[in-house]
């Protein structure tokens, strides 16, 4: 990082043979990107451990149990071919013994939603799950915070995450390249990049929060618009909900395409900040020092 | 331009360490948080304080929960925990319709109380439309009637030093170890004072039936539903609940759920 770092201060002077490694994540990016990975594996985990504490879905202020307003269910049932999981969407049901509804070993299968692989405590435990699910939201918001404060000084929002026209433009030339699993390695991110963290960032994340703040009696009374403004409070559920499996999506594009994009290069951008582009002459991407300016 | 900057090899290792990661994340490494001993899990239970003092000053003393229209009940109140209680004693006042029972209010009070369902119907009485949100995560909108848990607090004339409310339960939750245990809970006096916070004894215009609590439960609407306790027998006054049950203030409480539920 050293001789990194003394290759682009005399970059100006003569190439070095690191002349192509650039600084490309500050130290407030890569620390608040790690708190996140750490605070999302943990809310992921015990929200699906809350989830299954009453695991159906419903759209509107209410839970509909005199009436039918359900969207998303899971549920075991004894049927004549022994205990059956079930996962009914919109009406549909789906047999999904082993993983939804059902799971465990032979001799000890469980009537759960999620199986226990998939939540902490592995065990059914509402209530650790909820000491852990809000510490994390508490860490999660407030890491947003910092990083936003930092990412408005430092430039990194108006410098690497505002899409401008020219992103637009190359869109649908980004999109074929992300197709054939083209990558163009230089220090701004490229148009789906802009976006995709941008979405998380600045759309899914915020809804998040607010959806499950929505779900706060508490809350209720302080700001009652927020449960209407979503629908009421059984649908600031669903979405909440919802944006869990965008987020889940998210995090499987986003681990596959650093694996195709060269993942030691990636990790080292998010661990020391450095990472290495392309070669000047090989891209039509702006080079690293222009890009800077 | 290399098109991949990895060989196969590279990224098939890379994915299966990816892989592993992730059949690792659930198992059981963190059940160890389940225990109330845990001195992690005290730490990270020290965001529920936070989350009282936050939710405290952005909704204040008096902010009311939403209420909502008679449109809006669709349906039964949806019963939870104890729905049929078969302690003797509960059983006698039921078979003569709680006209022996009373509602005791004792502790740190000047004028202790006991008040027949029939007193407390004669004092004034507040209705209110309200979501009931239970902890598991559903929703019920019900019509809620009863008196003002503040009019019998100032009737009883509350000491100073009083700090909380506790809420004496005739149902038996769970036969312990050392015997039956009924349900208690208890809430602080700025929640007890509220305008919203009744002593319910009636429910969608007809008397509570039994399985909603009957004769009387409380209604504490900026909470969840494992906050306002049913079949209550005796509101008692104190400075400090680390005396009753294991000192966390209430039945599930003392089973790891946090006291203020607000969220």
């Amino acid at each position: 990082m050293d001789n990194a770092a003394a290759g682009e201060m005399q970059s100006g002077i003569k190439p070095a043979k690191d002349d192509r490694l650039v600084y490309r994540q500050s130290a407030w990016t890569r620390l608040t990107h790690w708190v996140w990975a750490l605070a999302l594996f943990f809310l992921l985990l015990t929200g699906l451990q809350i989830f299954n504490a009453h695991p159906s879905l419903y759209i509107g202020k209410q839970s509909g149990f005199s009436f039918d307003n359900s969207v998303l269910s899971f549920s075991a049932e004894n049927t004549p071919d022994g205990p059956k999981g079930y996962t009914d969407i919109f009406g549909h049901r789906f047999d999904t013994t082993g993983v939804l509804g059902l799971s465990g070993g032979p001799d000890d299968l469980h009537a759960r939603a999620f199986p226990a692989w998939a939540t902490i405590p592995s065990h059914q435990d509402l209530a650790t799950g909820r000491v852990i699910h809000f510490f994390f939201a508490w860490l999660l918001s407030g890491t947003l915070l910092i990083w936003l404060i930092a990412s408005l000084i430092n430039g990194h929002l108006r410098r690497d995450l505002a899409p401008r026209v020219a992103d637009l433009k190359r869109l649908p030339g980004d999109i074929a390249d992300h197709a054939k699993l083209k990558f163009h390695h230089s220090r701004n991110y490229n148009t789906l990049q802009k976006l995709a963290y941008g979405g998380v960032l600045f759309v899914l994340l915020p809804l998040m929060i607010l959806t499950g703040l929505a779900m706060s009696p508490s809350m209720n009374a302080a700001v009652p618009f927020l449960a209407d403004l979503f629908g009421g409070r059984q649908t600031a559920r669903t979405i909440h909900f919802t944006i869990m499996l965008l987020l889940v999506a998210f995090f499987i594009i986003h681990m596959l395409m650093i694996l195709a994009a060269g993942p030691l290069n990636e990790l080292r951008s998010m661990i020391t900040g450095w990472y290495r582009t392309d070669p000047p002459t090989s891209g039509n991407e702006p080079s690293a020092r222009s890009a800077r300016s | 331009m290399k098109r991949f900057q990895i060989s196969r090899r590279g990224f098939l290792t890379s994915a299966a360490l990816g892989a592993s990661g992730l059949a690792l994340s659930g198992c059981d490494a963190f059940d160890s948080l389940s225990s109330t001993d845990s001195r992690v899990r005290g730490v990270l239970e020290g965001a529920n304080d936070l989350t009282y003092r936050v939710q405290r000053l952005l909704a204040g003393r008096d902010s009311l929960a939403q209420e909502f229209t008679e449109a809006d009940i669709r349906q039964p109140q949806r019963p939870n925990g104890v729905t049929a209680p078969d302690d003797a004693d509960y059983r006698a006042f039921q078979s003569n319709d709680f006209t022996e029972w009373r509602l005791e209010v004792s502790g740190l009070v000047e004028k202790p109380l006991s008040l027949s369902r029939e007193q407390l119907i004669a004092m004034p009485a507040r209705t209110q439309i309200t979501r009931h949100d239970c902890v598991e995560g559903w929703s019920c909108i019900a019509k809620w009637t009863g008196t003002p848990l503040s009019l019998v607090l100032d009737e009883a004339k509350v000491k100073p030093q009083a700090r909380y409310a506790v809420f004496h339960c005739m149902d038996t939750i769970e036969n312990g170890l050392s015997g039956r245990i009924k349900y208690y809970g208890s809430i602080d006096l700025i929640d007890a004072r509220h305008p919203q916070t009744i002593l319910a004894y009636g429910l969608n215009g007809k008397p509570l039936p039994v399985e909603n609590g009957a004769p009387l439960r409380v209604r504490v609407e900026r909470q969840l539903g494992y906050k306002m306790p049913k079949y209550i027998r005796k509101i008692e006054l104190v400075d400090s609940f680390t005396q009753m049950g294991d000192g966390k203030g209430g039945y599930w409480e003392d089973r790891g759920y946090d006291w203020y539920g607000g969220i």
